[in-house]
């Protein structure tokens, strides 16, 4: 039983993370490799709040989506022109820069060795102890998010996103800043990436730089365009999916040493699968560019 | 400052490397007028739209558009002086619906920023529901309104030039760049657009109209360029255009 929330838990927490990743992918159609960046500033930021200051949890995640979205408007103001794969390489640098903090500020961040003994969190004077408490906090802020995206990608806000996404020209040919949609898009983005990061922190009780590696980028970038990208439900279908496969993998009986391997590959080869067979994901409407042109 | 004309392109030259497309270029647009741009293929026409809009930055010259300097400007500040395009690709946000498209027109909607989404929800709704009464309305008039809620990508050619059209109306543009709006579709829906923009006009909308087809051109414009590498070759009403052994040369190659 406590399998199956440890599996819910980590559903919403890559739900979270799908989410907010969507809003920059799917869209305003800006490709970044640097969600884990936003998810493990949110869980240092907590992390850190919690151990030092003692902090209660609901300041420390308001303090790590601050922080995470301090660090995305810096970041992404001198890259908000900058389209495509190269606004991939853009991030994609980001998020080996914040990994190398992560790794080597050791007087802060503790290096390699992580932060270990991050408190249970408390809300509203309740200490939540057991999974199913904790399942519970994870869920709230997971339809927290979702609402608010749903709301977001369903206003004049989210109209402009998805002109961006197809045709920025035309788009910016009614007036719109380019520019200020996508610095605003993907600072809440990223204090949504916070959010999760923040979960994961006081889910673990312990963070070290390896949870938020270039891989666990990509990784997300694949629950979203697996999932389907343009789409909020989409993200939250890759999640399921990418959360419960390894997990079923489990149970063909693969020797322990081979099923991390395995469990890569399969998800390279998904990934390929899907780019060249259904670029818009298992629900998604929106198709990438390069492989719409083929139609 | 004299502001009497709409638009004003003095002395303008763009080239790109060694190819000068635009080359001294010097035009005036009158308030609520439609001026016909003709000319060859490669002649700067669609250039000078790109320069105008803020696409490109000329290298020399400047614009103004109802007395302000506009040279250099973004095209989204460009945009919000009131300055609508019409590309000569065609140009429609295809996968959401065609009211959406026009929805996305409308200028400055509460509802655009993040902070109006989150605080202002108020009057971020009450300007969705009057845009949206406003977006039926001119898909009304442009005969569109059975189409709603079809993806703009489903619409016919011609349809999806008049969506266009819809978009420009929405975005209260007082000025209005149309590249070929009528290029390549029926003669029927072509004279519906001429009508449109001839409609507008009586309304106070300038606009500059490129098109190859002269007689289209005559029809609604009082004055008519030629342009011909990048240099304005004859200016006049259409019988004097029609009449210019320039214009002539060029049509008849």
């Amino acid at each position: 039983m406590n399998y199956i929330l440890h599996l819910c838990v980590l559903i919403c927490i890559y739900g979270i993370l799908a989410v907010s990743l969507d809003l920059v992918l799917g869209f305003a159609g800006m490709l970044s490799i640097a969600q884990a960046a936003f998810y493990g500033i949110g869980g240092y930021a907590s992390a850190l709040m919690a151990i030092n200051l003692g902090t209660p949890f609901l300041v420390n995640l308001a303090a790590a989506m601050l922080c995470a979205g301090l660090v995305g408007v810096v970041v992404v103001i001198p890259i908000r022109r900058i389209k495509g794969e190269y606004l991939a390489i853009a991030t994609f640098s980001l998020q080996v820069i914040v990994y190398s903090v992560f790794k080597n500020w050791s007087a802060v961040t503790g290096g390699p060795m992580g932060i270990p003994g991050i408190p249970r969190p408390i809300v509203g004077g309740i200490v939540l102890n057991t999974p199913l408490e904790f399942l519970l906090l994870a869920l709230s802020l997971l339809v927290l998010v979702v609402l608010t995206s749903l709301v977001i990608t369903r206003s004049p806000f989210g109209r402009v996103l998805k002109g961006l996404r197809e045709d920025e020209l035309l788009t910016v040919s009614f007036g719109k800043s380019a520019a200020r949609f996508k610095v605003q898009i993907f600072a809440l983005s990223a204090m949504f990436a916070a959010i999760a990061g923040c979960l994961y922190a006081y889910y673990i009780t312990f963070i070290d730089p390896t949870t938020f590696t270039v891989m666990e980028s990509i990784f997300i970038v694949g629950v979203v365009v697996i999932g389907g990208a343009g789409s909020v439900w989409g993200p939250l279908v890759g999640a399921v999916v990418l959360v419960t496969l390894p997990e079923v993998l489990r149970f063909l009986g693969l020797p322990g040493h081979y099923a991390g391997n395995i469990r890569q590959m399969l998800f390279g080869v998904l990934i390929v699968v899907f780019m060249l067979l259904r670029p818009q994901g298992l629900i998604g409407r929106f198709g990438f560019e390069g492989s719409r042109e083929r139609e | 400052m004299n502001v009497s004309e709409h638009v004003k392109v003095e002395h303008v030259s763009k080239r790109f490397g060694e190819v000068v497309a635009i080359d001294d270029l010097s035009l005036q647009l009158f308030p609520g007028e439609v001026l016909g741009l003709v000319g060859p293929n490669g002649a700067g026409k669609t250039t000078l739209f790109n320069l105008v809009s803020g696409i490109l930055v000329p290298d020399s010259g400047s614009i103004c558009i109802c007395g302000r300097n506009v040279t250099g400007l973004p095209p989204y500040r460009v945009a919000r002086i009131g300055v609508g395009r019409m590309f000569q690709e065609l140009r429609l946000i295809r996968q959401i619906s065609v009211l959406e498209n026009v929805m996305l027109a409308f200028p400055r909607q509460p509802g655009e920023n993040l902070s109006g989404v989150a605080f202002r929800w108020r009057s971020v709704i009450r300007t969705e529901k009057e845009n949206r009464r406003r977006a039926e309305e001119i898909l009304n008039e442009v005969g569109l309104l059975h189409e709603l809620h079809a993806e703009a990508e489903a619409l016919s050619y011609g349809q999806q030039k008049l969506l266009c059209i819809a978009c420009l109306i929405a975005s209260g543009a007082g000025l209005l760049l149309m590249d070929e709006p009528i290029a390549g579709i029926a003669p029927e829906m072509a004279s519906t657009i001429l009508l449109i923009i001839e409609e507008l006009s009586k309304r106070g909308t300038s606009t500059i109209l490129i098109d190859h087809d002269l007689d289209a051109v005559s029809s609604v414009c009082k004055r008519i360029a030629f342009l011909d590498a990048g240099r304005k070759r004859a200016e006049g009403t259409p019988d004097e255009i029609r009449n210019n052994p320039d214009v002539i040369e060029a049509y008849l190659e």
